[in-house]
């Protein structure tokens, strides 16, 4: 059974420019890892004549010289709620659906920069869960053991990337979707700043809180992905990172973390130290209002947007996620204000948790993968619901708009990855990209393992 | 103008959930009972906060404000 190919975007990119790597067998092997590994079940439609197609044309264009960038002939996933001409927009569920006309502005700018889509993502149904279990297609298992969990909403994009079933995907993040997934398979995950990338051309859960961005191999090709999604030229030099102040937030953040996100968490602290970074702990005032905040926010805008179908083919949903849209029908007008009035305290609170820090650090996940389908986990002898624990340390950054990334971290506790969270300034996306480039070597991520 | 009593919002969720041939949302509209508890003690202390929670319509700017 040959490897997949876990080379990072910045790596095969300059191969590509060259001529020794052809995007024919880029997607060529891409395709071929995702045959090997079928349980994974991390595709919902599969591209695979468009892609080589697409790859024969744009290898032509390299031999005549028109090499546009390091996404070029770059095979790309793209997560099952993000329009792709031609193909139905699942969003993993059962509601019929039309197929998009055009392609959202996300994948017209990958197209412009030469990636190529190699196949739509398995996902949480409509992006309403954090354990891609939920899917009408079946769920998203984790590369490493089937019978668990590839984290959620993205968890098909996560899984395709640790699988080495392509090079860099697309998510959605309303309340950790992008790094709940990447955190839990071993892979890096950037929610950008609130607004900063289009949201056109994707099925909304939250119009406040949904994010949309890249997910990768490192943070490097995250940064390239970003860059082409924002529409400037990507693969300008990375700033390298003067001596940084980042802050741990006490409490909430850190109380409740089972043992290897708790050792993930404090080597990635000593590390910094080592190299002459400070770390200090901070305090974010009201963290503790931000399930009651997320609820009150994400239930009735998800309620309004799927209303229509709730009435006409309940039926057509999993009974979970049914349910959740159902029980934001019922949030009052008045609360929902007020959640959106306590939004704007959290945000102060996070601005000025970043005060005199250049980014906060914390742990993405509490916990490792859970079991498919389990309702709660146990964490430091206390039983917590599933969707909540996943949920606990990234909601907070969709509430307030900060971008953040998950990146993964060394621990020695068992075989499954532990991801740590970056956060940083507000429309200072670029910059946080820069720490975490800085980080993650001293974060002393595993190889990857998950082909 | 008397506030709605949380429990009073959620008996009349679940009164209308039953209704509409769905009692097995009872169990979530408990869950967000006890949320929206949160939400409102939470919106409470940040009003009671000095300098803080939401002007009402119509407030005219302060002085300091003004200038």
């Amino acid at each position: 059974m040959s490897a997949p190919d876990l080379r990072r975007i910045v790596d095969v990119a300059p191969l590509v420019k060259s001529g020794a790597v052809s995007p024919v067998d880029l997607v060529k092997g891409c395709l071929a890892q995702i045959d090997r590994r079928p349980e994974i079940n991390a595709f919902i439609t599969r591209l695979d004549r468009e892609a080589l197609t697409e790859a024969e044309r744009l290898a032509r264009e390299i031999r005549d010289g028109e090499y546009r960038g390091p996404l070029h002939g770059i095979p790309i996933a793209v997560k099952d709620l993000i329009d792709v001409t031609g193909t139905k927009t699942t969003s993993a569920s059962a509601v019929p659906v039309d197929v998009a006309a055009g392609d959202a502005a996300s994948i017209a700018q990958l197209r412009q920069a030469g990636a190529i889509v190699i196949g739509k993502t398995n996902l949480h149904e409509f992006a309403f869960g954090t354990t891609s279990d939920e899917s009408a297609f079946g769920p998203v298992r984790h590369p490493l053991d089937p019978a668990r969990s590839a984290g959620g909403s993205s968890g098909g994009s996560a899984a395709a990337l640790a699988a080495g079933m392509c090079f860099g995907a697309l998510g959605t993040d309303t309340g950790g979707s992008i790094r709940i997934p990447s955190a839990v398979c071993g892979t890096v995950g950037l929610k950008p700043t609130v607004g900063e990338i289009s949201v056109h051309g994707v099925v909304p859960l939250s119009a406040t809180l949904d994010h949309l961005g890249p997910m990768a191999r490192s943070v490097a090709d995250a940064a390239i992905l970003f860059d082409v999604l924002k529409g400037r030229p990507p693969f300008g030099t990375m700033a390298t990172a003067d001596r940084l102040t980042i802050g741990t937030p006490t409490g909430y953040f850190c109380d409740r973390l089972e043992r290897g996100a708790r050792q993930a968490l404090e080597r990635g602290q000593a590390a910094l130290v080592a190299a002459g970074h400070d770390v200090r702990e901070v305090d974010v005032r009201y963290a503790s209002w931000t399930p009651a905040v997320y609820l009150h926010i994400v239930l009735p805008e998800a309620s309004r947007f799927h209303a229509r179908w709730l009435e006409t083919t309940p039926g057509a949903y999993s009974p979970g996620v049914r349910l959740r849209l159902e029980m934001g029908r019922y949030v009052l007008a008045e609360d929902y204000i007020r959640a959106m009035d306590l939004r704007r305290a959290l945000t102060v609170a996070v601005d000025a948790a970043l005060d005199g820090c250049h980014a906060l650090l914390l742990p993405a996940q509490p916990m490792p993968a859970p079991p498919l389908g389990a309702p709660s986990v146990e964490i430091n002898g206390q039983q917590e619901p599933v969707r909540a624990a996943m949920l606990r340390l990234t909601q907070l950054f969709n509430i307030t708009g900060h971008p953040a990334i998950a990146l993964p971290a060394s621990h020695d506790v068992d075989d499954f990855p532990r991801g740590l969270q970056l956060v940083g300034r507000r429309h200072q996306t670029e910059r946080l990209l820069e720490i975490a480039a800085a980080c993650e070597p001293l974060f002393e991520p595993r190889d990857p393992h998950l082909g | 103008m008397n506030p709605i009593i949380v429990t009073n919002w959620m008996r009349s969720a679940i009164d209308d959930a039953r209704r509409r041939g769905l009692p097995e949302l009872e169990p979530f509209l408990e869950g967000l009972a006890q949320s929206l508890a949160a939400l409102r003690t939470a919106d409470a202390e940040y009003a009671a906060e000095p300098q803080q929670g939401p002007a009402t319509l119509g407030d005219p700017p302060s002085d300091n404000e003004r200038s």
